[in-house]
């Protein structure tokens, strides 16, 4: 493989945010079309990993390019996908083009309709963009320098991007929470990291930040056992891990549509992906020591992030709690370590973050017209909106788990593997999927069912083309995935026995 | 008996000197409205000196000529180009100074400063030192104190002289202690002498000591730090950001050659005093930043915790932690100018230093906005501004040497750091400018602003992006010292 796909991929949104910073900004409409151009180019090379990978049968890392960047250091460029990545690197791609195509918008003053991005496109897309390259660069990179590089780069335009283009009444309490939340968590990985570099340097005499060279560093049991907490709790921040959740709903709901699916559908895994990449997968022993803490976590955020969503009437609040819950399974599935578990943990992952972006896609559209997301106030919008109303209730379905839907092929296998190592723990969180069921079908029938509150009537303007487009995208992933789970399952599953051998086979 | 290594080894001192000559001479003939053409003359020169000695003055294997006075190192060198880069990069700052900018003293003072800052860098021998640290200290005071019709800056100039004259006294009994018990002021004989025992250990840290009041000053830790946030505010912008960066630095620089050299046997302990100085300045400086409303302020408080971040390379007492240092420094230099530049930029056109009133600033000026981004995201350590590669350098070199105490006091400072960052940045980015539409206040940058300011963003981004070539020439410099 020649062609260096990756790095293309990744280098894509930042040149692509540069050419849109150096545009005249009232080119408002020629900003977007470059935004969505280089959002299609993006999903598409994504894509074509993802087939190649898929079709190809392939195992371990692939389409590894190496530069070597700062070798006094050990500090190189190493990009390269896994069956856990790849599926990753897919799900950014579809996220920021769906989100690019929903931000467009539909601006009509007489209708007092204000959808989508008015105010500064052209600064809101290249700092959304800057935050997709890296959120690309973690999914890719195999060096434990450039992870951080990239990682650090995909937290700060959020503060910008929430702060500036987000809900005006908690936008700047949220968005500072946030920053610090995040940064905080990644700077304890941070100081993890350089313990564990230092130590395989004098282990080995190797002095590298190579995550592939990092799983023989032989790390002794009791540097893994002091290690493994604040590394691993440090990313799983970003990962919405209860106790240290509270950032993620004020963020949902304080964030435009576009962010909060960036949000809640990539952001979230980049911190369950780089907690299992270099907590898990780097200090297995640790792993294996503390995996009943982290199991007790992520049963508590599966049950109670699915009870707080159903006490809330903020449509936004909802979502971004059933978040919490949602990505509690995914941590469950992780802290299992076996094969049921973490194979599930890895479908949930982009299971999730499509079905989010989905419902913060929906819900953008509706609050954009009716002014409101209380669901209470709302009504009827199945009526106005058939589009999206269809596209919520299949969320809905895969949100439920139900089988035909990729929420299914997640989450079985990840109680699968939960009920093998704590049959107990499965119990108690298998009560969220009944409290998920009745949340959502209780939100769907206040929203889209039932009549319309009058002051909303003739308000409710179509949707357009491109948020149908959006929608469709996203559902057909859902829908794809949980009628053939041979498009993912058996990649995720490479993925996973490459982690199960770092764990000797636990 | 002047060989051609001494020729080289004050090359970019000699042409310094020589656009200082030719400063004096051709500036009383320019027309009054002509006079800031003297930054054009002070600025190219040296962005030509920097290219002169990168081709015919790089050092090779360390020397010392002139009976030992001077040092031919890649540390001296590395330190110079940063020193000369901060001091084209002020002059082009100077020139729409509206007061200070049309007189050419304002320019010949600083060259005059930057030739003691030079030889602060390779000097290696006490009288050399203390010489090279008043020639770049008293054009500073005087610089400081260049507004006369402006009681701060007046203030300011005698807050800076007062205080500089008293820390450099008290390093000078330092010094003389030092020569009255060994009988010799080069620094590269001293480490022998104290390792032979014949000086006490309570004699060596006493000197340690005084050094450290003189030094300390230099580079505003605590508890040498009070006069910063005065005089930063005080003296015209763009001498503070000289202030902050380019005579910080080679602050540093002394520190880096004289304790690395003289005292390497009693790192353990004296690195144990400076970590407790980090630890402490990085604190005090973060925690009163935080409370700042004048922008100016926050930034002579940023940069007090900015040394306090740097000293962790110091104290790691490596030769990964002392690359740290001359690399943290460089990615200091290049984002802490460009963060005064804005400031001057914005308050050139507006007269305004607070906070508050840079609400609105990125619809005024979008690209002044996103510079000012840069800066402060650098600052607060985010990629890829060349301030994250920074500091994960200087907090590898801490872990590696067993300080992960400091380092976790390093971090909680960071985060107090992005608090206080990104608050400013939501005046520029998220607030409006009261009852006023910003599109008709645009800021409009002068051409030596926009040449300065974008050089200095590509030198911020390509620090924290290709950091290759930077971190071989901080690791070419710090390899000799051990």
């Amino acid at each position: 493989m020649n062609f260096p796909i990756l790095s293309v991929i990744t280098f894509l949104p930042f040149a692509a945010a540069v050419i849109m910073l150096m545009m005249p900004a009232d080119r408002k409409t020629e900003v977007r079309g470059v935004a969505l151009a280089t959002a299609a180019l993006d999903l598409l090379l994504a894509g074509w990993v993802y087939l190649q990978y898929l079709l190809g049968h392939q195992t371990g890392y692939q389409f590894i390019e190496t530069y070597n960047w700062l070798p006094a250091l050990g500090i190189s460029l190493k990009f390269g996908v896994d069956g856990m990545s790849a599926p990753l690197v897919l799900l950014t791609g579809i996220v920021m083009f769906t989100g690019v195509l929903i931000s467009w918008g539909d601006f009509d003053e007489e209708k007092h309709l204000s959808a989508g991005i008015q105010d500064r496109p052209r600064e809101f897309f290249a700092f959304l963009f800057l935050l997709a390259g890296g959120v690309f660069g973690v999914f890719v990179s195999l060096d434990l320098f450039m992870l951080f590089f990239f990682y650090e780069i995909a937290v700060f335009p959020m503060y910008l991007l929430i702060s500036i283009w987000g809900w005006v009444k908690t936008r700047e309490y949220a968005a500072m929470k946030l920053t610090l939340y995040l940064f905080i968590g990644s700077v304890v990985a941070l100081v993890g990291a350089l313990v564990m570099y230092w130590t395989q340097y004098q282990n080995t005499g190797i002095l590298s930040f190579d995550m592939i060279q990092m799983e023989s560093a032989g790390f002794s049991a009791s540097f893994q056992y002091i290690w493994f907490l604040p590394v691993f709790l440090g990313f799983a921040v970003l990962g919405g891990i209860w106790p240290f959740h509270n950032w993620s709903p004020d963020g949902h709901v304080a964030a435009p549509t576009a962010v909060s699916m960036f949000h809640a559908g990539v952001l979230m895994k980049l911190g369950a992906f780089a907690a299992l990449r270099v907590g898990i997968m780097l200090l297995p022993e640790g792993a294996k020591q503390w995996a009943w803490l982290i199991m007790i976590f992520a049963g508590v955020a599966v049950v109670y992030g699915a009870f707080i969503a159903f006490v809330q009437t903020d449509l936004k609040y909802m979502i971004g709690f059933s978040s919490v819950s949602h990505m509690g399974l995914v941590v469950l599935g992780v802290s299992t370590l076996n094969h049921d578990g973490l194979v599930g943990a890895g479908v949930q992952m982009f299971s999730h973050g499509v079905m989010t972006a989905l419902f913060f896609a929906i819900t953008g559209m509706i609050y954009d017209r009716s002014h409101t997301r209380q669901i209470p106030e709302l009504g009827g919008m199945m009526k106005a909106l058939p589009f999206a109303g269809v596209g919520f209730i299949i969320g809905g379905l895969v949100s439920m788990g139900m089988p035909g839907f990729s929420g299914f092929v997640a989450e079985f296998p990840i109680f699968m593997g939960v009920w093998g190592r704590q049959w107990l723990v499965a119990v108690i969180a298998s009560i969220s999927i009944i409290i998920t069921a009745a949340y959502i079908m209780i939100a769907i029938r206040r929203v889209f069912f039932g009549p319309m509150p009058e002051k909303l009537e003739g308000h409710i303007s179509p949707i357009t083309a491109l948020d149908k487009i959006a929608i469709f995208t996203l559902c057909s992933c859902m829908v794809l995935i949980g009628i053939f789970p041979a498009v993912m399952v058996p990649m995720v599953e490479t993925g996973v026995e490459n982690i199960l051998r770092l764990l000797g086979g636990a | 008996m002047f060989t051609p290594i001494m020729f080289a080894s004050i090359l970019p001192e000699i042409l310094i000197l020589t656009l200082a000559v030719i400063l004096l001479c051709v500036e009383p003939f320019w027309k009054e409205d002509q006079r800031r053409n003297a930054g054009w003359l002070t600025s190219g020169g040296l962005f030509l000196i920097i290219i002169v000695s990168l081709l015919f003055g790089q050092p090779g294997e360390p020397t010392s000529v002139f009976g030992n006075m001077i040092r031919f190192d890649w540390l001296g060198f590395f330190f110079k180009i940063l020193f000369m880069f901060a001091a084209a990069v002020t002059a082009l700052f100077l020139m729409d100074h509206e007061k200070a900018g049309q007189r050419g003293e304002a320019y010949l003072l600083l060259l005059a400063s930057l030739l003691g800052m030079n030889l602060m860098a390779v000097s290696a021998d006490l009288i050399m030192l203390y010489l090279a640290i008043e020639t770049a200290s008293i054009p500073l005071y005087i610089l400081a104190g260049f507004l006369l019709a402006d009681d701060r800056s007046t203030e300011a100039g005698f807050k800076y002289l007062l205080f500089g004259t008293v820390t450099s006294t008290v390093m000078l009994y330092g010094f003389s202690l030092i020569f009255g018990f060994t009988g010799t002021t080069n620094i590269y004989l001293l480490s022998n002498l104290f390792a032979s025992g014949q000086i006490s250990v309570a004699l060596a840290f006493s000197i340690f000591a005084l050094v450290l009041v003189g030094i300390g000053f230099k580079i505003a830790i605590v508890p040498f730090q009070f006069w910063a946030p005065d005089v930063y505010q005080g003296s015209p912008t763009p001498v503070a950001g000289f202030l902050s960066t380019a005579s910080k630095a080679a602050g540093f620089a002394v520190i880096v050659r004289f304790f690395f050299v003289a005292f390497p046997d009693y790192a353990p302990s004296w690195t144990v005093i400076l970590a407790a100085l980090s630890a402490i300045t990085m604190t005090v400086g973060n925690l009163l930043a935080m409370s700042q409303t004048n922008i100016k302020r926050l930034l002579a408080y940023s940069s007090i915790a900015h040394a306090g971040y740097a000293l962790i390379g110091v104290v790691a007492f490596s030769q990964l932690g002392a690359a740290s240092v001359v690399f943290y420094l460089a990615a200091y230099i290049a984002t802490n100018l460009l963060a005064f530049g804005v400031v001057m930029a914005f308050s050139r056109v507006t007269g305004l230093e607070d906070i508050t009133d840079y609400a609105g600033m990125s619809r005024r000026s979008p690209w002044l906005g996103l510079m000012m981004l840069a800066a402060f995201l650098s600052l607060a350590g985010m990629p890829p501004f060349g301030g994250f590669v920074a500091k994960v350098f200087v907090f590898a070199a801490g872990v590696q040497a067993g300080y992960t105490w400091l380092i976790i006091v390093g971090i909680l400072n960071s985060i107090l750091g992005v608090y206080y960052y990104l608050n400013t940045m939501k005046y520029v980015y998220l607030y409006r400018m009261p009852n006023e539409d910003e599109e008709n206040h645009p800021i409009l940058l002068t051409r030596p602003y926009a040449i300065a300011l974008v050089v200095l963003v590509l030198g911020v981004i390509l620090v924290g992006t290709v950091f290759a070539p930077w971190f071989s020439w901080s690791n070419a410099a710090a390899l000799n010292l051990f």
